[in-house]
């Protein structure tokens, strides 16, 4: 194909990516350094009370935004530098916290907190969602034709369930005496309130974000599974080799690279955790990376966004995406350059 | 006949640890819909049954049912009657080898089948006006209402959300399919060092948090009116709050996911047939039009269901860019939570994000295979 047929076929495609996800990259790192807010004028007074004989008059110098003819606020937009980003990390704090080694107070830092969770919920999933997907996998494939497929049907449901409404209902089935809370209690034969510390908060959206993610992974690996090899799985078997070796030397490997496949995807998408935090309301105990820049972008109390602060934390949600994917990149680009050789 | 018998021997579970395996699937696929069907039968109670906590009162409901709402036999057998239909219909077309010859009559068919339900309600109750109270077959069964499901969509006109979403989610499918099919094919025809580094930053950009997009468009979409005013002219509006412009933003947002899928779609239908066209003299856009495009609509069906999935469940784009009067269905449900004061208002939202569920359940009924080949797809051709 020539280049500039090449480029009419992918040019619309490519001008809606630019305008859309570049354009606000650079707009991001712009907005970052800047901050946009309204001029303050000092203006002197004269204050005067009645009092015997003269008045009273004192001189007071006010401050109070500055307006326009038409009586609005008049806004400038002015270069800090990082002002934004020490708003948001607190380096002093932090550091003196760090020096203490009390992990407890430095996650009064929203961002701290913040980047805890969002690693520890990335990295906790990870393994689980691989483990389930791959058991169901091997236990379908054992099941009879005519009942896969019913169960991968209702493994689809919890996958595509929209995520804020699927976080609701598990928390419909916790909060106060919800059924499963007061299956608890009874099995365990205490009062448990769910909703009331952190760390229940936390497994909650934990197994949520399995049960909503496992069957992902199910699927691919059940797909890799119909194309093991049977040759290899039987000369196994004539070797002498118990089900767990075959388990590990034969299918396991066969699946490595869906296995490498889901957990890239798995690790962009938990990174970016953000609709559990909305559907718990896990907001005052637990927060993720991505609430956070969305709780700066909403209104607060006095009608403002701090679009700046908003910027700053998505510049270094966007460091931790780099981190992320430099692994799986490089190890694409190396497979790209033997192709072209080779 | 089951499969595992034509297995030799030594590939069959024994008997303990197929008992094992076979439990486990069981308790998997119980954790899988239990919470769905939960909020199902909680939003057809009465506040008190629904927030019961003992089950068995959620499933029979007797304080709905000592209300006045209830559900009979024959009602029961209605219904039953009506989803077993629905899902033979589904087989069917399932099956259906050659899909797109005789969608509209399946199309007319469905319609058809809504119509039924609104029927079979009336029969009912006329069977119930004829037959008495005490007649075997009309004797309360169940305690179930429909009424916070009548409240929310009628009273609180959750139809308005609905169409909204109607509206972005028709918009970001078919914007994200013609440009992401057009980019799809060029990337797969393509073996320049171009299309891999198109690829590679696409992947990056898929990696994006939306929220790290969206305070990117967030000041400019507020502030519209003020730099799009010298392009055109005094009717400018403020892109803030309005339903298209959240269209462009979602169907970019969603092309990184669209290309990738689409081009190993693409790579999969063989080179020779789009080669034979140009043979003939057929340019590459020709080419396209006549050879490819009569082949490509089982993959294109596959990425509109993830464009559609992504359009509707997403939160975070629609509650920051739109304002409350045109919001979509899923951030208004956050109104519903907030207002969450009375245990009515709690049964209400349920309702809500049942409603919102319900077409889900729809899309994997009747696109189950389509969404599988799309989830494996990606993973199977890198």
């Amino acid at each position: 194909m020539k280049n500039r047929t090449f480029l009419v076929f992918v040019g619309p495609s490519l001008f809606l990516m630019f305008l859309f996800i570049a354009g606000p990259l650079m707009s991001v790192a712009w907005q970052s350094v800047h901050i946009t807010r309204a001029v303050y004028e000092e203006v002197e007074t004269e204050l005067c009370t009645p009092g015997f004989l003269t008045q009273k008059c004192t001189m007071e110098i006010r401050t109070q935004p500055q307006l326009d003819e038409n009586g609005r606020q008049i806004s400038e937009t002015v270069f800090v530098g990082f002002e934004s980003y020490k708003n948001l990390l607190q380096p002093q704090v932090a550091f003196e916290n760090i020096k203490e080694g009390s992990w407890a107070k430095l996650s009064n830092i929203n961002f701290f907190k913040a980047l805890r969770f969002t690693l520890t919920f990335t990295l906790i999933t990870l393994p689980l969602v691989l483990g389930i997907g791959l058991l169901v996998a091997l236990t379908v494939n054992q099941v009879i034709q005519s009942l896969r497929g019913p169960i991968i049907f209702i493994s689809l449901l919890p996958f595509v369930i929209t995520p804020v409404i699927g976080a609701l209902s598990f928390r419909w089935l916790f909060v106060g005496d919800g059924i499963l809370t007061a299956l608890l209690e009874w099995w365990l034969e205490r009062d448990i309130a769910m909703f009331a510390q952190g760390w229940t908060i936390e497994v909650l959206m934990l197994s949520y974000r399995v049960w909503h993610v496992a069957p992902f992974a199910f699927i691919v690996f059940y797909a890799g599974l119909q194309t093991v090899n049977r040759d290899t799985l039987e000369s196994a078997i004539v070797d002498g080799a118990t089900r767990w070796q075959r388990l590990k030397l034969v299918i396991l490997p066969h699946l490595s690279p869906l296995i490498l496949f889901v957990s890239i995807i798995h690790l962009m998408d938990s990174y970016r955790v953000f609709e559990e935090v909305i559907g718990f309301r896990s907001q005052a105990h637990v927060i993720s990376l991505q609430w956070l820049t969305y709780n700066f972008l909403t209104l607060d109390e006095t009608g403002n966004r701090m679009i700046s602060r908003a910027s700053a934390s998505s510049m270094l949600t966007m460091i931790g995406i780099v981190f992320l994917l430099l692994f799986p990149l490089r190890s694409t680009w190396r497979e790209h350059q033997k192709r072209r050789s080779g | 006949m089951s499969e595992s018998s034509f297995l030799p021997k030594s590939l069959q579970l024994s008997k303990s640890l197929k008992l094992l395996s076979n439990g486990f699937l069981s308790i998997w696929c119980l954790i899988a819909v239990f919470p769905l069907l939960w909020i199902t039968l909680m939003s057809l109670k009465y506040p008190l049954d629904a927030f019961s906590a003992n089950p068995l009162v959620v499933i029979f409901g007797p304080g709905t049912l000592s209300a006045g709402a209830s559900i009979n036999f024959f009602d029961l057998l209605l219904v039953i009657l009506w989803v077993v239909v629905a899902f033979l219909g589904i087989k069917r077309w399932q099956a259906e080898k050659n899909l797109g010859s005789k969608n509209w009559l399946y199309l007319g068919i469905s319609i058809g089948w809504l119509f039924a339900a609104v029927a079979l309600t009336e029969l009912s109750a006329t069977l119930r006006e004829q037959l008495g109270a005490d007649f075997f077959l009309s004797t309360p069964l169940l305690g179930m209402t429909t009424e916070h499901f009548q409240s929310v969509w009628i009273e609180q006109e959750f139809y308005q959300q609905f169409f909204n979403s109607l509206f972005v989610t028709t918009g970001v499918v078919s914007i994200s399919l013609t440009v992401g099919t057009l980019a799809g094919y060029g990337l797969a025809r393509s073996g320049s060092n171009w299309a891999f580094w198109i690829l590679m930053t696409a992947l990056v950009f898929r990696a994006l948090p939306h929220s790290v997009l969206v305070s990117g468009y967030l000041p400019w979409f507020i502030n519209s009116a003020e730099w799009l005013r010298p392009i055109f002219g005094e009717a400018t509006l403020t892109l803030y709050g309005q339903p298209w412009a959240i269209i462009v933003v979602l169907a970019s947002i969603n092309q990184p996911f669209t290309i990738w899928m689409l081009r190993s779609f693409f790579q999969n239908i063989p080179r020779e047939l789009d080669e034979a066209a140009r043979i003939d003299g057929c340019s590459h856009g020709e080419a396209f039009v006549r050879v490819i495009v009569p082949v490509m609509w089982p993959g294109v069906l596959t990425a509109g269901l993830f464009s559609f999935l992504l359009a509707y469940n997403d939160y975070l784009v629609a509650a920051l860019l739109l304002d409350a009067q045109n919001q979509t269905m899923v951030p208004a449900i956050s109104g519903y939570f907030n207002r969450e004061t009375t245990s009515t208002d709690q049964v209400e939202a349920v309702a809500a994000a049942v409603s919102i569920t319900a077409p889900l359940f729809v899309l994997v009924m009747v696109f189950q295979k389509q969404l599988v080949s799309g989830l494996t797809q990606g993973a199977v051709k890198g």
